[in-house]
């Protein structure tokens, strides 16, 4: 009885560690980005921010073109990998039968785990010559490269948890609306989707998530020209994201310089975006998931 | 009915030389005008045993019939084919034919849609959809492609009325009804299948998790709708399948031991089977 509650209290203190330092961690990071990032704004005048110009050499530090480049990249990849991930994870999950089910969801699984430089070759060897000849373009290495592979990326991993979201959808939901005279397109619609939306959402975040952080593919296949995306046809030109920057520039600068700094100040700004859109991803999340509560209680 | 039966070239007829295993003198009411006729049904899941075996029987109008017995027995199974909502199982194999009105409903022809709208069924644990009270009602009608507001008000005062809980939910329809208690939700989703006006209520243990005062009023409610309506209920005992039979099929192991009117069945039983069931030796 005794022993028994030391080793209570000592796995109990254990987990504690381990849950306590998991965010010492992710604080001394946060106090680290801050503490290199911040004199960047002692030393360069906003004004310097904001212009178009990303030049480091001349101190041009316009941050407008690569926010925008991967912003542009970042659209580019949800507005086609949203839809094709979910509609492929209601096939796999309500239409397909149950064989091509059980090749579907494993392959899923292991395109999920591709290296993202595998996808950057595949990129820079198949899509970026192809899309210079159809479009007659410059440069094959553009935004829509980079969108396409990033979508591509992200679509396993939205396929893969969007999946398990519409398989944990009780099936009573489902056979409740079909004895109402609901068809099964009916069904997937109005009451397995939206019986799903947290879980397809998360789905939604970690493909995005994914594609927002992503540094390896953009490098090799966007081109990495610092130039604001303007007008439909910037698409099809060479951007240059904010990972890409820090990645590319970040080991040969001199530590401690105004350009030093201003590579952590992108950090910042990419940290501030990826929090902003999980707490949003978050609340919407949790108000969804009470709302289930009361309803399975 | 008729917009229903005019989907199919021609109905097949229904083939009345077949009699039921235990065929009583009181089986004849039966058989004069029957709602739903299921005809040798052997149903096997994947796992290759068979949860129906050469099933025959003949359901009324406007009464209660009860199929009964202990757990898988294949009640659920029967009671699902009816309305084909075992499509959504792994089904292997079926044999047989179940005839609602003359139309073999297994047939492949059939309109799945619109047989599910005749044959309205209500689970074990009530499923509201996370909408109001109004809204879950409403919903099966949008989706028939009812839109109009005042159809619309008039079936729901109707089925709610019909189900015994209008009294209760009148002042707040547009709450949501998972707010309602679990009993009040079950008697909502008895509503929400009469909205449609089916012919055919299925009801798989509808009171099994249910308070006897709540039960007592969904029972009550089905008295009065077997006036309109053909009922087909699994109870959640032997108690209550004694309450409220008019007729009474005693399932076991997939096989139909015994089917006659309630009174009988519950009193005197021909198999020495159901008897013990029924006296509470097994199961
Ligand atoms: N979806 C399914 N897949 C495989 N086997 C099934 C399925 N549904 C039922 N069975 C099997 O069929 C048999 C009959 O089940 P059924 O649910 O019809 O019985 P029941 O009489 O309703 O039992 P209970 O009183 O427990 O509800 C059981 O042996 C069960 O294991
Ligand atoms: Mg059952």
């Amino acid at each position: 009885m005794k022993a028994g509650k030391f080793k209570d209290i000592l796995i109990t203190s254990l987990i504690k560690v381990c849950g306590y330092s998991a965010i010492i961690f992710v604080g001394m990071i946060f106090v680290f980005l801050i503490k290199e990032g911040s004199p960047a704004l002692i030393r360069v005048p906003l004004e310097n921010f904001l212009q178009l110009r990303w030049y480091p050499i001349e101190d041009r530090f316009g941050l407008l073109p690569l926010i925008g480049g991967s912003l542009i990249v970042t659209l580019g990849a949800a507005i086609f990998s949203i839809p094709l991930g979910i509609v492929s994870a209601v096939y796999i999950a309500e239409v397909a039968p149950r064989w091509a089910r059980e090749i579907l969801k494993p392959l899923v699984e292991v395109l999920g785990g591709l290296p993202s430089v595998m996808l950057g070759f595949i990129g820079i060897l198949v899509i970026v010559p192809a899309l210079r000849q159809a479009l007659n373009l410059p440069t094959g290495l553009t935004a829509f490269t980079g969108a396409l592979i990033l979508g591509g990326m992200a679509i396993p991993t939205i396929v893969s948890v969007a999946e398990d979201a519409l398989d944990a959808v009780p099936k009573t939901y489902r056979e409740a609306a079909l004895a109402m005279g609901a068809t099964r397109w009916q069904t997937i619609w109005k009451v397995t989707l939206p019986a799903a939306k947290s879980g397809v959402l998360t789905a939604v975040m970690l493909g995005v998530g994914r594609a927002i952080g992503e540094t390896m593919t953009v490098m090799m296949v966007t081109g990495n020209a610092a130039v604001f995306p303007t007008g439909f046809g910037a698409i099809f030109k060479p951007v240059r994201t904010m990972t890409a920057t820090i990645a590319a520039e970040m080991g040969e600068v001199a530590s401690g310089s105004t350009h030093y700094h201003v590579l952590f100040l992108i950090g910042i700004i990419l940290f501030l975006i990826s929090l902003t859109v999980n707490l949003i991803a978050a609340s919407v999340v949790f108000r969804q998931r009470k709302r289930t509560e009361r309803i399975l209680s | 009915m008729n917009a229903f039966n005019s989907d199919l070239n021609e109905p097949s007829p229904v083939p009345m030389e077949v009699k039921p295993r235990a065929l009583n003198a009181s089986m004849e009411i039966v058989l004069t005008d029957p709602k739903i006729i299921v005809e040798h049904l052997s149903i096997s899941y994947s796992d290759g045993t068979e949860s129906l075996k050469d099933i025959y029987l003949a359901i009324p109008k406007n009464a209660i019939t009860v199929l009964f017995g202990p757990a898988g027995g294949g009640k659920s199974t029967l009671l699902r084919t009816i309305n084909r909502l075992n499509d959504l199982a792994d089904v292997v194999k079926v044999q047989g034919h179940v005839w609602l009105d003359g139309v073999d409903i297994l047939s492949p022809e059939i309109d799945v849609i619109k047989l599910r709208r005749k044959v309205g069924i209500v689970f074990a644990r009530p499923v509201v959809l996370p909408l109001t009270i109004r809204q879950n009602l409403t919903y099966g009608l949008e989706l028939a492609g009812q839109k109009d507001r005042t159809i619309h008000a008039d079936a729901v005062e109707r089925s709610l009325k019909a189900a015994a809980i209008w009294d209760e939910v009148k002042d707040r329809l547009d709450e949501p009804a998972v707010s309602l208690s679990g009993g009040q939700q079950q008697r909502i989703c008895l509503a929400r299948s009469l909205v449609l006006e089916p012919e055919v209520i299925l009801l798989d243990e509808p009171t099994s998790g249910l308070d006897p005062i709540s039960t007592g009023k969904v029972e009550a409610s089905l008295q009065t709708l077997k006036e309109n309506y053909t009922i087909v209920l699994v109870p959640h005992s032997v108690q209550q399948a004694a309450r409220v039979a008019d007729y009474a099929a005693f399932f076991l192991g997939g096989e139909l031991i015994e089917y006659t009117i309630g009174k009988q069945i519950f009193t005197n039983p021909l198999d020495s089977r159901t008897e013990d069931y029924v006296e509470g030796r097994f199961g």
